[in-house]
């Protein structure tokens, strides 16, 4: 005979979706899906309305339109005869090539000044945190607008570098002058620099729809092929090390592997370079013309970014390194290391475990800062296709949802590129 | 129960928010305050002055509109606008009328959803250079570097006139007008080009104005005028007869000062009419009552006085009537019957 009574048997009843812990959690979340759904609905049909109520519609047929605006600076052929679409592309290199370069620039001076930042120098270590402190603490916008008002108005104007007949005889000088032998000039108006020009370039090709641009492709594989006929020459002189204790000279066949065949194919190319001159038919309106201009927008924009997001990395790098025991370095002088080695070889790797997810959201942060280039004009995504496409179309919700689109593909772009790279730099668990 | 009232409340709420565009009469008379968006600053045509109050030839319209419509020039809310966010204010009804030196464009027209109802100014983009620059003539600025506001007709036309005369430029695009002045000022740009009317006024508020030349060419159209938002046509009517009464007014010499002396006075069945004092109640058939066009003209005067009072001739600006005279002194300016 058992004592134990049988279980009653489960009649589920309504009220046990409430009073039962088992049915609860999925009913209050079922409950709340509901809701957040229906307020999605409601958004939607709130734009749909309010649309029609304004006679609008939701057509990205605007896209394929004449601009009829110029843009300044443009990495892509576009003249003002160009669609809407090209003009969205040609903002959207303008942002990347400023997040490219705010990136790396950051970076570098980023990790020099958080490792200063801990040197055993007093007077370096304090200057290292005054930097941070004063570029961390002031907003972005401010650094931006300091940087390009400087540039603008402190830079002579083109004028000031013409040497007129008069002034020669007079053995008198220009108020201004172009720095690296006469090859760069900083005006008022941009930085011009030398371009770099090929007299023999490779044709391009049309393939469908894509047009290939050839010299392109060969500088890229050069530059592919001597990078990896590098690292086959690391590799190896790593094995003899391994086996002899003897690490083989390799830089000065690293220099000749990179450079050589570069160089070559340069020579090939028939690469010279276009110096900016001035000109003006008239003899007042001088401007320099030939080379590159780099619009000040663009370097006060990667000047601001650089500095305040090095301030930011700085101090991510220093976590880093201190969140390596002392014994790790330790160890290392005790095994006669020098600073240098120790620091590159024990400390950093290490560190870099640490470093690399905050690491993600500065990229990530500094690449969406860009846009702050609205201050200075500077034509990015935001001010093509969020700023005068916008404007001349009337296209606000079409623009809009494009615009945040594309940053939010870009943003998961670069963390999935990083989130790889922390997954092979991470301590690896066998 | 609860669920039947959130939605009955969501479907008020979408209902509502459909329709929050059509009787913009209705609001403004509800708020007892028009919402007039103008320039974020333009020295003559909308600009704050030294205490932060609103002044100018658009601004004076504004305040004409608000003393018909509300009964009191001094109640309008001003919202500063830039070129590029001046329609999405309109357009999302962040204010009842755009009054901001705005370019009437068929695509504005017609692709945007607006309604000009009235041309204020008649305009034409032109050129400003420093003297010293030694250009005469915009066609001599092969290579220049050009400031340009961005969102505007000018910038259109800009591309358009350069490409015409087969001649190059390099754009630097600046957000409004105050830092293409700057710019300008400093000499990052040979010569900054708007409408001629802007130039002016930008040139009297510089430091040395006489040191910076409008060159002679004037190289597109631009109709400025009051802006509203398509379907709601009372208020367009509105706004365009509040105009029209200015003009009027000029017409028929009422002027600020001698407003209710006419009034009392006058045997022109039109102006009885106009200032409501006839049998003829014109203001009714627009929503309004009979006096509406008669607090309009005494807020600031008719056109030319508006005019004189903050581009004229007399002021630093000094634009000559030109275009914008009456039609029976020659220019364009001209207002339907009243009747």
């Amino acid at each position: 005979m058992t004592l134990a009574t049988e279980p009653p048997k489960a009649h589920f009843r309504l009220g046990m979706l409430i009073n039962d812990t088992r049915y609860r959690s999925y009913t209050i979340q079922i409950i709340v899906l509901i809701l957040f759904l229906l307020g999605v609905a409601w958004l939607a049909n709130n734009t749909i309305e309010n649309l029609a109520a304004k006679d609008k519609d939701i057509n990205f047929g605007f896209l394929w339109n004449r601009t009829g605006y110029d843009i300044g600076q443009h990495l892509i052929p576009y003249s003002n005869d160009s669609t809407h679409f090209r003009a969205a592309l040609v903002g959207l290199l303008n942002t990347l090539v400023v997040a490219l370069v705010g990136c790396i620039l950051s970076t570098i001076l980023g990790v020099i000044i958080g490792v200063l930042r801990l040197s055993n120098n007093w007077l370096v270590a304090r200057l290292m945190t005054v930097y941070i402190e004063i570029f961390r603490n002031v907003p972005l916008l401010l650094w931006i607008i300091v940087v390009f008002v400087v540039f603008s108005e402190t830079r002579p104007s083109p004028i000031d570098f013409r040497v007129t007949e008069a002034m020669t005889t007079a053995g008198e000088k220009p108020a201004a002058s172009m720095m690296f032998f006469d090859s760069v000039a900083i005006t008022n108006r941009g930085t011009n620099i030398p371009a770099p020009l090929l007299s023999r370039p490779l044709p391009t090709i049309e393939v469908g729809p894509i047009s290939l641009n050839l010299t392109l492709i060969a500088i890229l594989a050069v530059i592919a092929g001597s990078v990896y006929a590098n690292r086959v020459l690391l590799r190896r002189a790593a094995a003899t090390q391994e086996a002899t204790g003897f690490r083989p000279t390799t830089w000065w066949k690293s220099t000749l592997i990179l450079a050589v065949p570069f160089i070559l194919l340069m020579f090939a190319l028939g690469l010279h370079w276009e110096y900016p001159v001035l000109t003006g038919k008239i003899a007042k309106l001088v401007n320099f013309k030939g080379g590159i201009t780099i619009a000040h927008s663009f370097t006060a924009l990667t000047v601001a970014l650089t500095l305040y997001y090095a301030s930011v990395i700085a101090e991510t790098v220093r976590a880093g390194i201190q969140a390596i025991s002392r014994g790790q370095p330790e160890a290392a002088y005790a095994l006669g290391l020098r600073p240098s080695r120790t620091m590159n070889l024990v400390i950093l790797p290490q560190a870099l475990r640490v470093i690399i997810p905050p690491l993600i959201s500065q990229y990530l942060s500094l690449t969406k800062d860009t846009s702050l280039g609205i201050a200075v004009s500077y034509l990015d995504l935001r001010g093509t296709l969020g700023g005068i496409t916008l404007n001349q179309t009337g296209r606000e919700l079409e623009c809009m949802t494009l615009m945040m689109l594309i940053y939010l593909i870009i943003s998961l772009i670069i963390s999935a590129v990083m989130n790889a790279y922390n997954a092979s730099v991470k301590l690896k668990e066998r | 129960m609860k669920k039947s009232v959130f939605f009955g409340a969501l479907a008020a709420t979408t209902v509502l928010a459909g329709s929050a565009f059509a009787g913009t009469l209705d609001d403004v008379k509800a708020r007892g305050e028009l919402i007039c968006g103008v320039n974020i600053g333009l020295t003559g045509f909308g600009a704050p002055d030294a205490a932060g109050a609103y002044k100018g030839f658009d601004v004076d319209l504004c305040k004409a509109l608000a003393a018909a419509v509300v009964g009191d020039a001094a109640k309008v809310k001003y919202v500063p606008t830039t070129g590029e966010t001046r329609f999405t204010a309109l357009a999302s009804g962040e204010v009842d009328v755009l009054i901001r030196n705005s370019t009437w464009s068929f695509q504005r027209d017609t692709d945007l959803k607006f309604d000009f109802v009235a041309v204020n100014y008649y305009d034409g983009q032109g050129f400003m250079v420093k003297k010293d620059l030694g250009v005469s003539s915009a066609k001599e600025l092969d290579g220049a570097t050009v400031c340009i506001q961005t969102g505007t007709t000018t910038e259109l036309n800009l591309a358009d006139f350069f490409k015409a005369n087969n001649i190059t430029y390099t754009p630097v695009n600046v957000a409004d007008d105050s830092e293409a002045l700057r710019q300008f000022d400093s000499g990052a740009c040979d010569a900054y080009t708007t409408d001629a009317s802007g130039l002016a006024a930008s040139r009297a508020s510089m430091a040395v104005p006489a040191d910076n030349i409008i060159l002679p060419e004037i190289i597109s159209k631009e109709p400025l005028g009051p802006v509203v938002r398509h379907g709601d046509n009372n208020w367009g009517d509105i706004v365009r007869w509040t105009y029209f009464a200015l003009l009027e007014a000029e017409e028929k010499n009422i002027t600020k000062a001698n407003i209710d002396q006419v009034a009392s006075s006058t045997t022109d069945p039109e102006v009885k009419r106009l200032l409501g004092v006839g049998d003829d109640d014109l203001g009714a058939m627009m929503g309004l009552d009979k006096e509406w066009a008669k607090r309009a003209i005494a807020a600031s005067g008719n056109y030319g006085e508006i005019f004189e009072a903050n581009i004229g001739t007399s002021t630093p600006i000094g634009l000559a009537r030109g275009l914008n005279a009456l039609w029976t002194q020659g220019g364009l300016q001209y207002a339907p019957p009243f009747r």
